[in-house]
């Protein structure tokens, strides 16, 4: 048995650095999951008079896709994002981060527009209020404001029917 | 010769900081406060840097953040307390010790304790081996020492 010590220990130790080299430490878990989501004010792109706070999106359950022009893996996953405003399940709001103006309404031209508003986080103040370290990042936020889930990085082909179509389901389902 | 590689080791000095933009503060403790401050902070972008050592473009925001806040008079713990509810306690270096934290913080002493204890267990005498020899096989052995001395 003593024998089998050193064994066991060396499967637990192996066990372990498994675990560890396959965890991804680009995914930081968001302290705000299950809290409200941060208040911001920001001007539209498309219409940069006029603002948008989260406030008006009160009573619905939205997406917040954190984007940029300048934003290399955003255009991955781009498409994807098209795809689920065919669907219109869930209000797509844009944070267009740290972005010039011209740039970002020539990006929407250029690849399409999926998003129901984008709004302007010019000097990425928003961003660090929603913990914003890598764009793209996409928050999933729930009809009472409270930010449910959050996803860094680029949306994947298949994440939208594993991960984004059954959160809007749910948070659908929940009352106001 | 020489002088390329003074410039060589130039570069890598120069390298090994992040520029650090000019601030202006009212009070030394101020500074050196925003100095320790953005030498304690990670960089979530450079995962193994400061936001002091880093170029990022977040790190310059979060150095940005974290001048303004100490120019409004608030607290360092105002500031830590900023950064952890946005980012999280990997944003600290060297996080608070919490109930979360609490087997990074103790793991070191976990294994240390694991590893003493496996060596007093391997170490410690092993019972039922020791049991006396026969007679039959002690004067076996007997004999055979017998022999390694005549030989």
């Amino acid at each position: 048995m003593k024998y089998l010590l050193p064994l066991f220990l060396f499967i637990a130790l192996a066990v372990f650095l498994a675990i560890g080299l396959n965890l991804n430490p680009r995914e930081i878990p968001s302290p705000l999951i299950d809290k409200p989501a941060p208040a911001f004010n920001l001007p539209i792109l498309a219409t940069p008079e006029q603002r948008l706070s989260q406030a008006d999106l009160k009573g619905k359950v939205w997406l917040l896709n954190v984007w940029a022009s300048w934003c290399v893996s955003c255009r991955e996953e781009h498409p994807l994002l098209i795809e689920l405003a065919k669907q219109n399940k869930a209000l797509l709001v844009g944070l267009n981060y740290k972005d010039e103006i011209q740039a970002a309404n020539g990006w929407l031209s250029k690849h399409g527009n999926p998003y129901n508003v984008s709004v302007m986080d010019a000097d990425g103040r928003t961003g660090i209020d929603y913990g914003v370290y890598g764009v793209p990042e996409t928050f999933v936020i729930d009809k009472r404001g409270v930010v449910r889930y959050k996803h860094t990085g680029p949306v994947q082909p298949g994440d939208l029917e594993k991960i984004f179509l059954p959160w809007i389901q749910q948070l659908e389902a929940e009352s106001a | 010769m020489k002088f390329l590689y003074a410039l060589m080791l130039s570069l890598l000095v120069y390298q090994a900081r992040a520029d650090i933009e000019y601030r202006d503060f009212k009070q030394p403790e101020q500074e050196q406060a925003y100095q320790t401050l953005i030498s304690e902070l990670r960089c979530l972008v450079c995962q193994n840097q400061t936001i002091a050592d880093s170029n990022a473009d977040l790190a310059k925001d979060l150095r940005r953040q974290v001048y303004e806040m100490l120019q409004q008079g608030k607290s360092r713990q105002d500031i830590v307390d900023f950064m952890t509810d946005r980012y999280g306690d990997f944003v600290m270096y060297k996080p608070a010790l919490s109930l979360k934290t609490l087997l990074l913080w103790l793991g070191p002493v976990l294994f240390l304790v694991i590893g003493l204890a496996t060596v007093w267990v391997l170490r410690s005498k092993p019972t039922g081996t020791e049991e006396a020899l026969s007679k039959e096989q002690q004067a076996k052995l007997d004999s055979i020492l017998d022999k390694g001395d005549d030989a």
